[in-house]
């Protein structure tokens, strides 16, 4: 009786995810061994069952591995860069010292709710070689100018600090609330026992935070994995590819050339990667937890 | 794939719930991008005038997404009948089978008048001799440049060829070093392959199976273009990074720039006034005289799943009239495919639009293949790393042809699948 009861409850979000989520999942796996493109979709005579195909040409892409490994160095630096600039403006807004708390919050929270295209038109001329901002505080400093978005060595990095600016006040406002909860007999106590500020942050705001790191850090590289908007909005895969993004280079496939059954081995194999990643930080988190 | 299916019969049940009982003006569905679909209700506003049983619902699409969006709908079986579709997009759609062929339309007596169309502009829209669209607007590539900076560097007139074009760049590159010749963002590809169109031989062979980039004419023409790069007449630049091209051209940052015809607009409202009499059109310069360029714009197609063709070709009839493509150039800036069109409009008076209604007589279409655009993108993408010197001319064209083979097999594949059926 009772159980019949939970399954009327849990069918009907069941049934939907199922109809809108692993079927549509199914689908794209099934899609990924096939060669579906513009032709199959005018006729399903024109589809060819390829098998592995679209994984073993891909594999064998120069430009895929290149978006790997771009994607890999954005969120390699771009993570612990993210999470570093979070901690510490929330240490900041939190500290006792502060002045204008909400105004700064509020500050450093506006970049993350502001539009993306906007705000990367404005990186874009703060990038600009002859007149950017960054570059005129290069000169002062008797640097010589930097070609952000034009040369390939530097528009990855710049993509990085755009991008880093644009979302560290989200976790900044996770690791907040985590601050806050940390009670404040503990800081009181060590404070008694003589520790300086140093040592209460090693050894008491950093293992109190350590279950809002391990979820900031997932969901952080989560989002980081699947760098889009940015390189689309900011330097459409340029220069020289240099920051063509595996769901960037998906996408392409996808909905520029209609390569629908390459694209979806992209995905899978986009997805395989986060989720290795993933499982290896819940494992290392769940080692540290323990100890 | 079961999915198409599916959503196909999910997309019919909405439609059948939403669906108007019949009787009354048969209403036509008309999509078209931007400008242009804000601008053909005003135009339309007079045929519903004059044709009662006939009521047209226009669907702004962004250009952007158009391409995306009509893939959608023909997955889900809820195409318009009629849209305005840029005319290098056409041998996808008629590959796809989407877009209806109007060849039995134009023929019919006091149709339109095939002969008055620019030539170029009217193959454009043709694949194997069958017509699948009407050039609603035309534009093509040619140069803009600063008349004054020639004129102080001893030129009383735009280059014609190639070779005189060079010579003239040199001579401003000298007179000051800091500034550039020509152009041309690397991460478009309509100038090097408005260049390309100049050659004589086709950028595919064996009837599009196979790309033919390793010719000698084609060699030629990367030369040239990549020259411009290592002889510092063409800045290393994308288009993003010149943050403002008007700006720059006033600057003199670059002498001429290689653009469309809704750059005289552009031209005119944004130069500043100082700069209005310095700036002038000119023909793209060819290996020998003016060459060939390219013949883009926009076409007016019917779709198959259409049931209501002969109303939808109706529509495109009065959009073709030449007053009504007068009116639409007022509007819109965009030019009129029809010879008829040009005569006696404000356009022959424009001074900026002569040099396009010259070459427009000398538009040619890219190879007429689904496949082109993402060949031309690679196109672009190797001639970015021969720019940048990671690879030799031979290594570039050979990679060219590489690309290009790969991309076409499923082409080969399915021609291959024809002869055999």
């Amino acid at each position: 009786m009772n159980s019949r009861a939970a399954w009327l409850f849990v069918g009907p979000p069941m049934v939907v995810i199922g109809v809108f989520f692993f079927f549509p999942v199914l689908c794209a796996l099934v899609m990924s061994l096939t060669d579906f493109d513009l032709y199959a979709l005018a006729s399903l005579d024109n589809l060819r069952f390829v098998g592995l195909d679209n994984y073993t040409e891909l594999l064998r892409t120069p430009l895929f591995w290149q978006a790997m490994g771009n994607t890999l160095f954005f969120v390699v630096a771009g993570v612990p860069l993210s999470i570093a600039a979070s901690l510490g403006a929330a240490l900041l807004i939190n500290s006792k010292l502060a002045w204008f708390k909400p105004l700064f919050r509020t500050a450093f929270f506006a970049p993350v709710v502001t539009s993306m295209v906007a705000v990367a038109v404005i990186w874009r001329y703060l990038y600009h070689t002859r007149y950017g901002f960054i570059n005129y505080g290069f000169d002062l400093l008797g640097l010589a100018p930097v070609d952000w978005m034009g040369d390939p060595q530097f528009a990855m990095p710049a993509i990085i600090f755009f991008a880093v600016w644009k979302n560290f006040g989200y976790n900044m406002i996770i690791f907040l609330a985590g601050l806050q909860s940390i009670p404040s007999e503990l800081y009181e106590a060590a404070e008694l026992d003589g520790a300086r500020s140093m040592a209460m942050f090693r050894h008491i705001t950093l293992p109190a935070l350590a279950p809002t790191m391990f979820m900031v850090s997932i969901l952080t590289m989560a989002g980081y994995f699947q760098l889009f908007a940015e390189p689309y909005v900011m330097t459409q895969g340029g220069p020289l590819q240099s920051t063509v993004s595996v769901l960037y280079f998906m996408y392409e496939q996808g909905f520029k050339w209609w390569n629908l059954g390459s694209a979806s081995a992209v995905a899978f194999i986009l997805f395989m990667l986060m989720f290795g990643v993933t499982m290896l930080q819940v494992r290392m988190a769940s080692r540290g937890l323990e100890e | 794939m079961t999915c198409r299916r599916i959503g196909a019969v999910v997309l019919a049940l909405l439609l059948a719930a939403c669906g108007k009982p019949s009787g009354g003006p048969v209403e036509l569905r008309l999509w078209a991008m931007g400008r242009e679909g804000e601008v053909v209700k005003e135009l339309l506003a007079d045929f519903e005038r004059d044709n009662p049983d006939i009521r047209i619902k226009v669907q702004q699409l962004p250009w952007l997404s158009a391409q995306e969006k009509l893939l959608t709908a023909f997955a889900g079986d809820v195409t318009p009948d009629l849209c305005q579709l840029g005319n290098t997009w056409i041998p996808q759609f008629a590959a796809l089978g989407a877009i209806a062929p109007l060849d039995e339309q134009v023929a019919r007596p006091g149709g339109l008048a095939a002969a008055d169309y620019f030539p170029g502009i009217w193959a454009s829209n043709q694949l194997d001799k069958v017509l699948y669209g009407v050039p609603w607007y035309v534009d093509t590539r040619l140069v803009y440049y600063r008349k004054d900076l020639l004129a102080a560097a001893g030129f009383a007139k735009a280059p014609a060829t190639r070779d005189e074009w060079l010579s003239a760049m040199r001579v401003l590159k000298r007179r000051n070093p800091e500034r550039f010749g020509v152009l041309l963002p690397l991460n478009e590809y309509e100038q090097l392959l408005s260049f390309a169109l100049q050659q004589e031989t086709p950028l595919l062979r064996d009837g599009d199976r196979y790309g033919n980039f390793r010719s000698a004419e084609f060699r030629r023409t990367l030369a040239f273009y990549a020259g411009l790069f290592g002889e510092q007449l063409a800045p290393r630049v994308s288009a993003t990074q010149i943050s403002n091209v008007w700006d720059e051209f006033a600057n003199g940052y670059f002498a001429f720039y290689i653009s469309g015809p809704w750059q005289i607009g552009e031209f005119k409202r944004r130069l500043p006034a100082a700069r209005q009499d310095s700036w002038m059109t000119a023909p793209l310069p060819g290996p020998g005289g003016p060459g060939a360029s390219l013949a883009g714009g926009a076409s007016l197609v019917v779709f198959k799943a259409s049931r209501h063709k002969e109303q939808a070709w109706r529509v495109v009839e009065y959009l073709s009239r030449p007053d009504v493509q007068r009116r639409f150039y007022a509007l819109t800036g965009n030019l009129p495919p029809r010879r008829s069109a040009w005569s006696g409009s404000a356009l022959e008076q424009d001074q900026y639009a002569a040099a396009f209604r010259d070459q427009l007589e000398r538009a040619k279409s890219p190879p007429k293949v689904p496949e082109w655009e993402r060949i031309g993108t690679e196109m672009r993408l190797v001639t970015e790393a021969l720019v940048a010197g990671q690879m030799t001319l031979d290594q570039a064209v050979t990679e060219l042809d590489a690309r290009a083979d790969r991309i076409l097999e499923k082409r080969r594949w399915m021609l291959s699948k024809g002869t055999t059926q």
